[in-house]
């Protein structure tokens, strides 16, 4: 009998780098999200510019984070969809 | 050969009849922890899971040829009985996990009827063990540790990271996660276990020789198949929802994107390599990883072991049932009448007993386990217009 171990083992390694890394990324994203209305609420009670500069950051940094986890779940698809 | 085609036809229907109970069964890996969070209403829930079940079916076939070509050696002989009483016995292991609230795999059903069946109706060289070995018993055993420990640490990053964050807007973000990672546990399973459906239709049509050996699933068969996994999707298995929602671990929303990504990492990593695992293990295992992973880091160990149990016994419990149908499916036409009628009854009664204590969208997040009693418990409340509970 032929085990295919090491597929085995790829597809467990893989597995879990992928889940770890997306939800950590996702993660980021959402702690983004948060600093930005903290941002944005710090501006409305006066501190002025920069933290309006610093809520702008954030929604980028979290729309990154969005973009990543969205193109490795695309990723994903289209290698399955290959088939 | 009009009673060849007349037993193949049986056959289908029957296939089909079982992709509407793994359908059901099923629901609940992707929707369970998205309903528990509140994320999606139960609905809501399961519309997306059967919309997205049917699409995932056409989206691959690799899967459907492994089965058809894999387990069973089709050039042994295995005929339209043995499929029939295979089919016979992972409907009726479905249905009694079902009852009973337990999250048990139907694709090992499937498999432990296939191979009680061939082992009666052929012999012992009608199955390849290793092939049963090394695609399914190993990865069954492996997905869902992997699964869980993925889950484990994705879980124990997600609070770390987000510690510092709001905590209503950490919620709220893990929220809008789950509705994708949920539907995406969803089109995998439409890959991975509709085309377990294709796959056996496609071995029966093989078998009578409508098709060459070797062959695709035609686009009927991925259509009806698709369509029936679908159906008994949105019928929703609320029994095994409660089960897997509230009743391993109180799962909070980051737990819930945490457990529903690795559960869909490793279905598509493992459907990529050819791997034909349980959804429902997987999805299981993922729950039970977040769980611990946790604020609390609790987990209901009561549960997990009866659904240990359960899946342990899915392939030699399916195995017997389908083995004895097949004892008597070969005996001729009374034979397969009198399986057929085993089927259907025992299939009615499991039903009824669930009229008992029925769970439905309305208390689908009720804590209270389900347990079916001898008499009848009214604890529940149940307005005769939501009795959908499948």
């Amino acid at each position: 009998m032929h085990i295919k171990w090491n597929a085995l083992a790829q597809t467990a390694g893989f597995s879990f780098g992928i889940t770890v890394a997306v939800v950590a990324v996702f993660a980021l994203g959402i702690l983004a999200l948060s600093r930005r209305e903290a941002s944005l609420s710090a501006a409305r009670e006066g501190s002025g510019a920069p933290a309006a500069g610093g809520a702008k950051l954030a929604l980028a940094g979290a729309y990154v984070c969005f973009a990543a986890c969205a193109a490795t779940v695309g990723y994903g698809l289209m290698l399955i969809a290959g088939k | 050969m009009e009673h060849i085609s007349f037993l193949v036809a049986v056959v289908i229907i029957t296939a089909l009849a079982f992709d509407f109970t793994n359908g059901f069964h099923d629901t609940a890996n992707a929707a369970a922890t998205a309903i528990a969070t509140g994320a999606l209403r139960p609905k809501v829930a399961v519309t997306i899971a059967a919309v997205l079940n049917f699409a995932g079916a056409f989206l691959s076939v690799k899967v459907a040829t492994t089965i058809s070509g894999g387990i069973v050696n089709e050039k042994a002989g295995v005929h339209p009985e043995i499929i029939f009483a295979a089919l016979a016995g992972a409907i009726l292991w479905n249905l009694l996990t079902w009852l009973r609230g337990l999250p048990s795999s139907s694709s090992h059903a499937l498999y432990g009827g296939l191979i009680g069946a061939t082992i009666v109706g052929v012999g012992m060289n009608g199955v390849n063990f290793d092939t049963v070995v090394t695609k399914i018993i190993i990865p069954a055993v492996a997905s869902p540790f992997v699964a869980g420990l993925a889950a484990w640490g994705a879980t124990k990053l997600a609070y770390a990271i987000t510690r510092k964050g709001d905590d209503a807007a950490t919620e709220k973000g893990f929220k809008t996660g789950q509705i994708f990672s949920s539907s995406l546990i969803s089109l995998a399973h439409g890959t991975n276990d509709a085309q377990k459906t294709m796959g056996i239709i496609t071995l029966t049509l093989v078998s009578v020789g409508a098709l060459p050996h070797g062959a695709l699933p035609p686009t009927w068969v991925i259509v009806s198949a698709g369509a029936a996994i679908a159906l008994g999707t949105y019928m929703g298995g609320w029994r095994i929802i409660r089960s897997m929602g509230k009743g391993l671990a109180d799962i909070r929303p980051p737990q819930g994107f945490a457990s529903e990504s690795a559960a869909a990492t490793v279905i598509l990593t493992s459907s990529h390599m050819g791997f034909g695992l349980s959804t429902t293990q997987v999805c299981s295992g993922g729950i039970m990883g977040a769980g611990l992973g946790g604020p609390k880091g609790e987990l209901r160990w009561s549960l997990v072991r009866r659904m240990v149990y359960t899946w342990g016994l899915t392939l030699p419990a399916a195995a017997l049932v389908s083995g004895g149908a097949a004892l008597l499916a070969e005996q001729g036409t009374w034979g397969i009448v009198l399986v057929g009628v085993a089927l259907v009854s025992g299939s009615g009664a499991m039903w009824l007993i669930s009229r008992r204590q029925p769970v439905g969208a309305d208390n689908v997040n009720d804590v209270t386990p389900v347990e079916v009693a001898p008499t009848v418990t009214a604890n529940v409340p149940t307005p005769a217009s939501t009795t959908v509970a499948a």
